[in-house]
């Protein structure tokens, strides 16, 4: 069975429908990488997987967790699919211990000592173990998506969202994040990642996914999809001729 | 005729000051809870709870304090309800106060970013924990200048509550002025009195705003 099935979505924005009838089924340890044109809809698609869209029609469901819209459903779905965004969204007030620590025992009501034990187990997992008193501002943006990572992962999710988690960063901290989640992929961990590194795509992704204008327009293997497009938007997206 | 002293005067003025700073308190703090209250409400999830609150803060701000407080104290008492005018004074004053106050720190909730209630719902946190725990916690960081700065009002607005004859600085300005036909004397201190009394604040707002600036360019 797969563990994320997402069955003929669609969803509009007021008259605008962004997303036009999404199939997409990922089995458990898969990694997908979703690329296409900016405005093709990918953010959009992996905001409706855990609820911070809501859907206009069709279903989505993680491990038979429905997307519903009532709070209950919603945090029975956030349980198990976790999110990164581009612009890592830590809590500035809170240390980066604090900020793994946090919903772990808000949402999960974990006891202080095992939430805190298990952020370090996750800050030492992104090599960021030494961080866990310092403030968000006072580390890199390359750290700071790392500790978004851990605080993410502290929460146990059983797949793991990443809309474009390098375009906010500066070159030379692009590969330390990449570095984490190839890890993270090769301990078997789901992930559904919208990413313009293509590199990075082809070498550790089990399938592309290349959306455009709503749809999925191509589907397949990172060889097939990169050396082989078969439409004319992929091959002007890749710029092969 | 009976002589009064500078001193006779500043001293019925001081203690009818208290009563100023006892009111401006009770309006402060039970405007906050109020207010509070009315924040969360208007930022809630359930449109008529939102138009209610949005409703409220209007209908408060719209209108004069003078006006609520007549009606606190009049309408109340046509009703059949003696409402002694401690009481009116104090309970238009809290519902005042805290129209303004949801309204400024709605403002502040509102500027902190959106990606703060993204990351904290993805991690499954339901509303009132996201405030709770996320959103109240850096709000009320650039909350605390204007909600300062608001006091200056409150304090000032207490002056009002003479009217309907609650005996605080400017109603014993008046006692004191008809017993010693000293106008410009009793009402200039009158008025050096509230000045002490609000200057401190907008000073202390204005300098939490620059140090809140400061610390703003440092990040
Ligand atoms: N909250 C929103 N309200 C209205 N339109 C939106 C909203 N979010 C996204 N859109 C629109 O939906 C389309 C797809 O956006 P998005 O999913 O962000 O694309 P991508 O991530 O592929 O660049 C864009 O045209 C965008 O303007
Ligand atoms: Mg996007």
């Amino acid at each position: 069975m797969s563990l994320i099935e997402i069955t003929e979505v669609r969803k509009s924005f007021g008259s605008t429908e962004v997303l036009k009838g999404i199939n997409l089924d990922v089995q458990p340890g898969e990694v997908i990488a979703i690329i296409g044109k900016s405005g093709s809809g990918k953010s959009t698609l992996l905001r409706c997987i855990n609820g911070l869209e809501m859907i206009s029609g069709g279903s989505i469901s993680v491990a038979g967790a429905q997307l519903l819209d009532d709070q209950l459903h919603l945090k029975t779905l956030r349980l198990k699919v976790g999110m990164i965004f581009q612009q890592f969204n830590l809590f500035p007030h809170l240390t980066v211990g604090g900020n793994v620590i946090l919903s772990q025992t808000v949402v999960k009501k974990t006891a202080k000592p095992a939430a805190e034990a298990m952020a370090r187990r996750m800050l030492d997992r992104v090599g960021l173990g030494h961080k866990f008193d310092a403030y968000p501002d006072e580390l890199s943006g390359g750290q700071q998506q790392r500790v978004a990572i851990a605080r993410a992962l502290a929460m146990e999710p059983i797949a793991l969202l990443c809309d474009e988690i390098t375009s906010a960063l500066d070159p030379e901290l692009v590969a330390e994040v990449l570095a984490v989640v190839r890890e993270l992929a090769a301990e078997g961990m789901t992930l559904l990642m919208v990413t313009h590194e293509m590199k990075f795509a082809r070498d550790v992704c089990s399938r592309v996914v290349f959306m455009h204008q709503g749809r999925v327009h191509e589907i397949g293997p990172p060889d097939a999809v990169f050396s082989n497009p078969q439409t004319p938007e992929l091959k002007q997206f890749l710029g092969v001729h | 005729m009976t002589e009064f002293t500078l001193w006779d005067i500043l001293r019925n003025l001081l203690l009818a000051t208290r009563w100023t700073i006892v009111l401006s308190l009770v309006s402060f703090v039970g405007g906050g809870l109020v207010g509070l209250l009315l924040l969360f409400l208007r930022i809630s999830a359930h449109k008529a709870v939102r138009i209610f609150a949005r409703c409220y803060i209007e209908l408060f701000q719209g209108t004069p304090l003078l006006m609520q407080l007549f009606i606190a104290f009049f309408g109340l008492g046509l009703l059949g309800v003696d409402v002694p005018a401690w009481l009116a004074a104090g309970l238009a004053l809290i519902l005042w106060t805290a129209a303004f106050l949801a309204e400024i720190w709605r403002g502040c909730v509102e500027a902190i970013a959106k990606g703060q209630w993204e990351a904290s719902a993805s991690l499954g946190m339901g509303r009132l924990q996201q405030m709770r725990y996320v959103i109240l916690p850096q709000a009320m960081k650039i909350a605390v200048p204007p909600t300062v700065g608001f006091s200056v009002q409150v304090v000032k607005g207490t002056a009002l509550t003479s009217i309907i004859g609650f005996v605080e600085l400017s109603k014993a300005g008046t006692v004191v002025t008809n017993a010693t036909f000293q106008p410009f004397t009793v009402y200039g201190l009158v008025a050096l009195i509230y000045f002490a009394l609000c200057w401190p604040l907008s000073r202390s707002s204005q300098m939490l705003e620059r140090k809140l600036n400061v610390a703003h360019r440092n990040h």
